[in-house]
């Protein structure tokens, strides 16, 4: 065990390393692309003993590695953003194909406005492919999950790709005490990769081939099952880890300063951290607040999030993603989960292109939300906290300009 | 305690690996530490940002640094380009690298290095650019005692191992001796 200031990006890669990764592809982006360059660094050195293939775009490097998972191989790769788009396709050929994958996804705003910072548009828009989506809060956090990705990725009962996220340049690109474990300890933790089948030039499988309607529905219905298979090896892997390695962070999703709490703030990622300030600063003034934060994304952790909100007075949920047309993403999850009860629900849509939003934001949101629940429950989908820039007024719309 | 640090320097000078650098001797010492940039649109030579945190307990924030405790300014040119001093609480302190006070007013402690001198004293010198981002931190060190000289050194050794350490070392140092209030 050794503490080194590492950025959210170095402790991927450190993870990739403990991991004994065979293969790394991958297409530069940024803020994804010191996490391949420090691994690309790794093999250089001989750190590392792995292929690293280079290729013309995200497409082919999802390709790459899924083909060489396939093949036997425990692969790796990263991207961010447009570069998570433009691997779409792909995505949904490695899940629908069951074949156990690790992918760091940097999170980043989409464009256009061409944008580099962070939000959660990106990991999101990949919720319906069948891939296990965690997000981290922190840069030890970085590295813990991506080591157990590939433990979870490769369970056989879950058999299914994982993507850990982080966000882009708030963790990405910060400097912070990680806890890099022993390669030995990892060894003893991390078994070589089993897989029932391995496609090679002289195996006789194919994949990816037209097969009848009803194999294809069960295949889904398959992936299904083994998403709700996966919620207990999340906690198992979380537990065991924290055994080993001496960190646990509640497998589906963390709880903070939940026991007493009345009112819940509903999050995910890097600003977690900061909703966690607020709330210790609003227990000092006995407000009963605490902070559900979503580690898992898929598979949704619903059992449990019923077993802590049940209870609450007001669930408040901070959303750094918006189905246009729709709500928050995590919000319309949140309002699915918790329907049959009368909580007091609101969705907040804020932070989008990395637009700051601090401990003393989210304080004044709780308390502003308590207030409202208190004179009645509400039930407020959308409000959208503009940045201040903007604070009262709205850029014009395409109307006003054609009538000008 | 919770300090928190901005650095303003110009594209290209290195105030995002100072942060780094700062970070990394503060979690040597057993203290939490987190360094970050800031990226606009900014291109080598224009005036940029980078933050630190220092803590005795975990940092759970992630939010940008409004109201700094300290500034470290990379180029004294900043005084004229950028408002280095925005948001500085008041009795805040200003790191410079200026041979005498900048005009940032009375209410801050205000330090002087002629970090640039030194750089180039000694040699310190990148395609024709003194490096004074490492030089700035020995000032620091030294002026405010919130991380140890050798914690710096031992952070900027690690990254920059053999000669350029070396030069870097020395460099640290004589800003350490060099630092005045001013």
């Amino acid at each position: 065990m050794v503490v080194k200031t590492l950025t959210g990006n170095y402790a991927v890669a450190y993870a990739v390393k403990l991991a004994r990764v065979n293969v790394v592809s991958a297409y530069p982006i940024t803020p994804q692309t010191t996490i391949v360059e420090k691994l690309s660094e790794m093999i250089e050195k001989g750190e590392l003993n792995a292929r690293m293939i280079r290729v013309e775009s995200e497409h082919s490097a999802l390709a790459a590695v899924y083909g060489a998972a396939s093949a036997g191989a425990r692969a790796f790769t990263a991207t961010s953003s447009h570069g998570l788009l433009y691997m779409h396709e792909v995505v949904w050929w490695a899940a629908g194909s069951r074949i156990p994958l690790v992918m760091a996804v940097v999170t980043r705003a989409i464009g256009p406005p061409w944008n580099i910072h962070v939000d959660h548009q990106d990991i999101l828009d990949q919720r319906d492919s069948g891939w296990i989506i965690a997000v981290a809060q922190e840069n030890q956090e970085v590295l813990d999950l991506t080591l157990q990705a590939f433990k979870i990725s490769e369970d056989p009962r879950v058999y299914l790709p994982m993507m850990v996220g982080l966000d882009g340049f708030i963790l990405s690109h910060t400097t912070a005490p990680v806890d890099i474990p022993d390669q030995e300890l990892v060894d003893s933790w991390l078994p070589p990769r089993r897989q029932p089948y391995i496609i090679a030039p002289e195996s006789e499988v194919v994949m990816g081939n037209i097969a009848p309607d009803e194999d294809h529905f069960m295949m889904r219905y398959s992936m299904a099952a083994s998403m709700e298979a996966a919620k207990k090896v999340i906690e198992e892997v979380d537990r065991e880890y924290g055994e080993i390695f001496g960190r646990s962070y509640g497998g589906l999703v963390e709880c903070y300063k939940c026991e007493d709490a009345e009112y819940f703030v509903v999050i995910m990622g890097s600003w977690a951290g900061d909703a966690k300030k607020a709330v210790d600063t609003l227990r000092e003034q006995n407000v009963p607040v605490g902070v559900v934060r979503i580690r898992f994304v898929r598979p949704w952790p619903r059992e449990k999030l019923l077993e802590i909100l049940s209870g609450a007075k007001g669930v408040l949920v901070f959303d750094r993603a918006v189905s246009m047309g729709s709500t928050g993403i995590l919000f319309s999850e949140v309002a699915q989960t918790l329907y049959p009860l009368n909580i007091s629900l609101k969705g907040l849509v804020a932070g989008l292109a990395g637009v700051d939003v601090g401990p003393s934001r989210i304080e004044a949101e709780i308390l502003k939300f308590i207030k409202q629940t208190e004179e009645g429950a509400i039930y407020t989908p959308t409000e959208w906290i503009l940045p201040e820039k903007y604070a009262g007024r709205y850029p014009s719309s395409p109307k006003e300009v054609i009538a000008k | 305690m919770l300090v928190e640090i901005r650095f303003h320097g110009r594209g290209g000078q290195g105030a995002v690996t100072a942060a780094n650098l700062l970070a990394n001797a503060a979690v040597r010492e057993g203290k939490y530490a987190q360094a970050f940039p800031y990226f606009g649109a900014e291109r080598r030579g224009a005036p940029v940002v980078a933050f630190a945190r220092i803590s005795d307990e975990p940092i759970q924030t992630h939010s940008r640094i409004e109201h700094p405790d300290i500034v470290v300014v990379l180029d004294p040119k900043l005084f004229e380009l950028a408002n280095v001093t925005e948001g500085l609480k008041e009795n805040g302190i200003v790191i410079a690298n200026a041979r005498e006070k900048p005009d940032v007013g009375e209410t801050f402690k205000v330090y002087c290095v002629d970090a640039t001198s030194i750089a180039q004293s000694i040699g310190l010198v990148v395609s024709g650019w003194p490096v004074v981002n490492t030089v700035m931190l020995g000032a620091f060190a030294r002026a405010t005692g919130l991380v140890k000289l050798e914690s710096i050194i031992e952070a900027v050794r690690e990254q920059f191992p053999g000669k350029i350490g070396d030069l870097n070392a020395n460099a640290i140092m004589k800003a350490a001796e060099s630092v005045r209030e001013c």
